[in-house]
């Protein structure tokens, strides 16, 4: 019998007994979202024992892909079942993607690893469920760690740092001096930095840049209050180097975060955001249909609201 | 986006075959047509196919053949389909001879498009494999 003829429950169990199918459907109903979501996200979540959740971000093109297959393919030679979670763009006018993070990811699936790709596929706030519903459904799974790859900073659609324990920001040499790296917001979300391409020129000159930004938020008084400054790595995605210091940085961090306690808060951060996302989400319908035959009658838009507002929370 | 689940389609080369630029155009126009389109790109095997279409859950699978190796390729990628018993569309796009294609088509190939294939011919013939 396909797996898509199973019930929530059998499909679930299937999942988290390794069926690779299974698991596939799944994430395909958590993608979709709706009431069958739902139903995964009750059936994953007792299973689900707390993976170590790093995000991968930074611009096009900055080796983010070819990075995280270099770590699918190393984590199972130190005994890890990674998954990978890479997320692409749709397009605003048709819907459609092209997601091509397997083309740099090769030769890894079925070897214990687990890469699925997914669209943004625009609605907006539809990631910020899916995310942490597919998370859910790889850790449910087995899975540990679980990689979520995106061009990611700054970005609407999914706010890697607010779904990871760990953010690793990759950058590459001659991307920018030390005044862009501080414009681009990358300070903040950083946990780990890691400069790919590193066997180009000017690798040198980027690290010294970023070492003096981090320099600049001891100044500033914005470090850490438990003193951790990211670390910066330099690899070269294309032949393996540094993947092993990367993954040690990675592993680093979070025995930090454990250590300090921040673990739970950020977990519990993540808890008030995804239960937030989701009461966004069923407002939202109930604010269409309240707003669906509006006519203007006269009165400011302001007031209209707070009338309907009354209504709405009645 | 709407009640319509989206397709989604593994796009690859299987073996050595390295002329990509059609199955990049067939992406684009799938893309175009609201598909999500998985694209794994040039010298896949049919193990590699079938654990991405599987991790993806992917609706169809999409091959290009340009070097004349469909009457052997698509066959092995049946067998590998059956073997797996993964029951999904196999699309064939690329350079096949007319007096090849009752033959692919036998052999349990969904659809054969050839060069020059208006995009709405593609378009369609993915849809209705997958509906079929």
């Amino acid at each position: 019998m396909s797996v898509r003829e199973l019930s929530s429950a059998d499909l679930v169990e299937r999942a988290i007994d390794g069926n690779r199918r299974a698991i596939g459907r799944t994430l395909t109903l958590v993608e979709r979202g709706g009431e069958i979501a739902d139903q995964i996200t009750e059936l994953t979540h007792p299973a689900a024992k707390g993976s170590h959740v790093v995000g991968i971000t930074g611009a096009p093109g900055a080796g983010k892909s070819t990075l995280t297959g270099q770590l699918i393919r190393h984590l199972p030679t130190l005994g890890l079942r990674p998954a990978v979670l890479a997320v692409d763009p749709s397009s605003p006018l048709t819907g459609g993607a092209i997601l091509g993070d397997r083309v740099r990811m090769d030769d890894v699936a079925g070897d214990g690893g687990f890469i699925r790709s997914v669209a943004t596929r625009g609605h907006a706030g539809g990631l910020a469920l899916s995310v942490p519903g597919s998370v859910r459904a790889f850790d449910a799974c087995g899975f540990d760690p679980v990689l979520i790859e995106t061009v990611g900073v700054g970005q609407v659609e999914v706010d890697v740092a607010g779904a990871a324990d760990t953010t690793v920001v990759v950058v590459n040499p001659g991307w920018g001096d030390a005044v862009q790296a501080n414009k681009a917001g990358l300070l903040e979300v950083a946990d780990v930095f890691v400069i790919n391409k590193a066997d180009r020129d000017g690798a040198n000159d980027t690290r010294r840049d970023l070492e003096l930004m981090l320099d600049l938020s001891h100044v500033s008084g914005h470090e850490d209050e438990t003193g951790y400054r990211p670390p910066i790595i330099m690899t070269t995605a294309t032949a393996g180097d540094g993947v092993q210091a990367l993954w040690d940085a990675v592993t680093a961090h979070r025995t930090h975060l454990e250590a300090t306690g921040q673990l739970e808060h950020r977990r519990a951060a993540r808890f008030r955001y995804e239960v937030r996302s989701r009461l966004g989400t069923r407002f939202e319908a109930s604010i269409i249909a309240a707003t669906a035959d509006l006519e203007p009658d006269g009165r400011s838009p302001a007031a209209v609201a707070v009338e309907l507002a009354g209504h709405l929370l009645a | 986006m709407s009640a319509e689940p989206v397709i989604r389609i593994v796009l690859a080369k299987l073996g050595l075959d390295g002329h990509d630029r059609g199955i990049k155009v067939v992406a684009r126009i799938l893309r175009d047509a609201g598909m999500e389109v998985i694209y794994l790109g040039l010298r896949q095997t049919t193990a590699s196919i079938i654990a991405a279409a599987e991790e993806e859950d992917a609706d169809a699978i999409g091959l290009s053949m340009h070097n004349a190796g469909h009457l052997a390729l698509a066959p092995a990628m049946l067998a590998a389909l059956d073997e797996a018993d993964l029951d999904i569309p196999l699309i064939i796009g690329g350079i096949v001879p007319d007096q090849d294609v009752p033959i692919l088509e036998a052999a349990g190939v969904a659809a054969i498009l050839g060069p020059g294939a208006p995009a709405e011919e593609v378009v369609a013939a993915v849809r209705n494999a997958v509906s079929a």
